[in-house]
């Protein structure tokens, strides 16, 4: 390749339909004679449906129908990933129990919104209340079957005796609470049905899974169904599975015999599209005086539904950042009555990073060696669990670049010596890993007669790039410039695409779109001398249009190397003494993560997952009340995400990295490991400043007075 | 329900509405007259997607009944560009790359449009405090705040 547009900051391709209110998104889909649903969810954690009195709500102005598990078909259950799409097995309305609150009970549909939100309130529940398991901390430990196919529990070395041998020893449990994704787009579906046909319009981060879902739940051919995507208003993981209220959309156009749309309430967004689950973490290091480890046992308790079980691998990442001789890793699930949980931006590594860099910070403080030095002498040269040799790993130059960019070498080791002002001034650091994923794509690419190009591939865009990013890699295959090509997605008429999760879109797509596109080429030069322009060949041949396509899948290199993304975050904080308030001043995130397809948009999504980890660090939390076991304040002033007034300036910056092995672009996937340590690097920074080490997120101004 | 007749001039046009009085703006806006730039994201005045322009104030149009409205002019992210040349902050956002999903973007352009009215973009301090209540959750802020930046240095 002779990149022209690749690695440079290209502008987003999509970003002129997003300015002027044209991207249609699937809340935004108008449909002739289109009908509304409203979901009525349970208002028990657990227990019997004893009555669901929809005569009211039949009566209503405009309503057309009221599904509910009286008179909704038996649907099939479709596997949870990673053997199947579902974010929840359970299909809906299938019988009379409750499992936890906000589960969906019925589906109200009216000719317009107004009506069958007004129906939907006039929905009558009465139920059998059963004694319900509310919080993490009131159930017993079960161990988990498996971890997207790995085994819960790991031993290396005996890390027992190395902790009774340790010159430095560190025990402490730290915790995280329920998370929201909280994309602003919520969860939405809109579904018509032409006969024996069913489109989808779905808010998704996986077009086809969606496909599969509904076909397997409603027993159809899943070339009878297809699903349409082209814009998502964000998703972080909340969106990467398939839901109830897809199949639910679908079950109520054809109950009432219009399309219909079914958009979930922001109070529904916090029981509807899964969740990161909470995790009491206990982690014991040992290390030598120099602060070089010995041991590492990092013991996960996390929670899943009464009826199903996911759990995400928080502990695995002190298996693998670390050269560690001797390291145990355990999770254990409790059985709550809540939704089930799901993936979330860096699901394991997000929250479990916490954990494992909150207590690097205590080592250093105990040892007396700086952080970034510590973190430097337990650099591991060969990937630690496997013994395999870094397909690339440029953590030590994330370290030493993002020292630099930062300033650390001024950071007086001393909590509560640095101050501006009456406030307190802190700085912390952490470092950031990811693996490295991707699975088979296709794509297409299409060079017309009038000199265009069209690239295509089934995948989605949910504000990451992918638009772009296959424009750039299209426009660099063929030699011509980006503003020749246009890029379509989302929509399962496309060549077939992986979800987009696990930050595998670019490294999983990229390739296809380079094959498709060189295929493309192939065939018009084999039309012709070298030296006419795309556009001459084939208008000479009287040729509309040449189609290219391209396969792309994992090599063979998965076996032989270790793949992993790193970084490197240091962040400044200033706190209120007097009020505990914690503020974000300073922040520089420093990134290895092989070839960087368009430096813009990356950079925007590097700090998009810094502002998520600030999230984490500082403000977001799902509240639930005991008793009720329910969501108390279930809207965004209840959980608080990050505001403008709450994100500093951050500096992001790339590390040059060539990895030959990861895949033909050299791509490695940066989305989560953006997250990955930010909160532990604010929290450390908390602690420099104060001198208190806050164990419990968020650190609101409650736990620091 | 009554029905409550009133003219609402949005980008322009004239639209001459019989409405519940119980339908907010942004009701009105998306499923009476069918533009569907303004979303909505929460329905109750938290994340600021809703946000437009009235008689050139920015307002949550889901925090307000269109019926309070009769006779005002309203802006939406579909009346901001003179045909394909885009307004210098809808520019901006894309120099700047200002946006990721997308999502929040009409909002935060129409808020920051209100904001560079209001005199209250002089420094990136003000700027954000004063945007702080339109929410970004794939974390564009340093982005939209330097396209802010950018169009107020213009002026």
């Amino acid at each position: 390749m002779r990149p022209t547009a690749v690695g440079t900051p290209v502008d987003r391709a999509d970003a002129r339909s997003k300015v002027t209110g044209t991207a249609c998104y699937t809340v935004d889909v108008v449909l002739p004679d289109l009908a509304h649903a409203v979901v009525v969810q349970s208002t028990v954690p657990t227990g019997r449906i004893v009555r669901i009195d929809a005569a009211a709500a039949e009566r209503a102005p405009g309503v057309l129908g009221v599904l509910s598990h009286a008179n909704t078909p038996s649907l099939a259950e479709v596997p949870t990933f990673p053997q199947g799409p579902a974010g929840q097995r359970r299909p809906p309305l299938q019988d009379d129990t409750v499992n936890f609150d906000g589960e969906h009970l019925a589906v109200v549909v009216a000719d317009t919104l107004h009506h069958a939100a007004q129906a939907a309130a006039l929905i009558d529940v009465a139920y059998d209340r059963e004694e319900a398991v509310t919080t993490l901390e009131a159930g017993d430990e079960l161990p988990p079957s498996g971890i997207f196919g790995e085994a819960p529990d790991s031993v290396r070395g005996d890390p027992e005796a190395a902790l009774a041998r340790a010159e430095v020893r560190l025990d402490a449990t730290y915790t995280t609470p329920t998370e929201h994704h909280h994309p602003l787009e919520p969860g939405a579906t809109v579904a018509a049905w032409d006969g024996g046909r069913l489109t989808l319009y779905d808010s998704t981060q996986w077009v086809s899974g969606v496909r599969d879902a509904v076909a397997m739940t409603l027993g159809m051919a899943t070339d009878q169904v297809r699903v349409v995507s082209p814009f998502v208003g964000g998703a972080f993981g909340s969106k990467a599975m398939v839901w109830p209220h897809v199949v639910l959309a679908a079950l109520a156009a054809r109950h009432v015999g219009r399309p219909v749309k079914l958009v979930l309430s922001r109070a529904q967004m916090f029981t509807s599209l899964g969740y990161r689950s909470p995790t009491v973490q206990r982690l014991s290091l040992g290390a030598r005086q120099d602060g070089t480890l010995t041991a590492i046992v990092h013991a996960v308790t996390q929670q899943t539904s009464v009826f199903e079980e996911f759990v995400a691998g928080a502990g695995y990442i002190s298996r693998s950042l670390y050269a560690c001789p001797n390291v145990a890793v355990r999770h254990r699930l409790v059985r709550v009555n809540a939704p089930t949980p799901t993936v979330m931006r860096a699901p394991g590594e997000a929250v479990g990073s916490f954990a494992l860099e909150s207590a690097l910070d205590e080592l250093a403080a105990q040892s007396g060696v700086d952080p970034v030095a510590l973190r430097l002498r337990n650099f591991a040269e060969d990937e630690p669990q496997e013994g395999l040799a870094w397909s690339s790993n440029a953590l030590r130059e994330c370290y030493q670049v993002g020292a630099e960019r930062f300033g650390w070498e001024r950071r007086t080791t001393e909590p509560r010596s640095m101050r501006e002002g009456r406030h307190l001034v802190g700085w912390g650091m952490a470092s950031a890993t990811y693996g490295v994923h991707s699975e088979a794509a296709a794509a297409r690419v299409r060079i017309c007669a009038d000199g265009r190009i069209l690239v295509t591939s089934g995948t989605q865009d949910l504000g990451t790039g992918t638009y772009t990013t296959m424009v750039q890699v299209a426009a660099d295959a063929l030699g011509v410039p980006v503003e020749r090509v246009t890029a379509a997605l989302g929509d399962t008429d496309l060549p077939p695409a992986p979800h987009s999760g696990g930050s595998q879109t670019a490294a999983s797509v990229g390739p296809a779109v380079w094959s498709a596109a060189l295929d493309a080429c192939s065939k018009v030069l084999a039309l012709a001398e070298q030296g006419d322009s795309y556009a001459e060949i084939l208008t000479r041949h009287g040729i509309e249009f040449v189609e290219g396509r391209g396969d792309a899948r994992p090599g063979a290199s998965a076996s032989r190397f270790a793949m992993r993304s790193f970084g490197a975050h240091f962040a400044e904080v200033q706190v209120d003494p007097e009020l505990g308030e914690v503020r974000l001043t300073r922040f520089c995130g420093v990134f290895g993560a092989g070839r960087i397809l368009n430096p813009k948009t990356a950079r925007s999504q590097m700090i998009g997952g810094i502002v998520g980890g600030t999230g984490m660090a500082l403000t977001e939390r799902t509240v639930t009340d005991r008793r009720l076991g329910r969501v108390v304040s279930p809207n965004l002033s209840g959980y608080a995400v990050p505001t403008h007034a709450d994100i500093p300036w951050i500096d992001v910056c790339f590390i040059d990295e060539h990895d030959p092995h990861v895949n033909a672009l050299g791509v490695k996937g940066i989305g989560e490991v953006a997250i990955v340590g930010v909160a532990a690097a604010i929290a450390n920074a908390v602690h420099h400043a104060t001198g208190r080490r806050i164990r419990d997120l968020p650190i609101t101004p409650q736990t620091l007075l | 329900m009554t029905r409550t007749e009133i003219t609402l001039s949005v980008n322009g046009c004239q639209h001459t509405l019989a409405l519940d009085p119980r339908v907010t703006l942004l009701d009105a806006l998306r499923e009476v007259i069918g533009l569907t730039g303004a979303k909505k994201g929460c329905d109750r005045g938290e994340c600021g997607t809703c946000t437009v322009l009235v008689d050139g104030r920015r307002v949550y149009a889901c925090l307000t009944l269109a019926v309070m409205h009769d006779g005002a002019t309203v802006t939406t992210v579909e009346g901001l560009a003179d045909g394909t040349d885009l307004h210098p902050l809808q520019q901006a956002f894309i120099s700047r790359d200002a946006l990721q999903c997308g999502f929040c973007t009409p909002g935060q352009i129409l808020s920051a449009i209100g904001l560079l009215a209001e005199g209250r973009a002089t420094s990136e301090q003000e700027i954000r405090e004063f945007m702080s209540g339109n929410l970004c959750r794939c974390g564009a802020y340093p982005n939209i705040v330097a396209a802010i930046r950018d169009v107020a240095g213009a002026q």
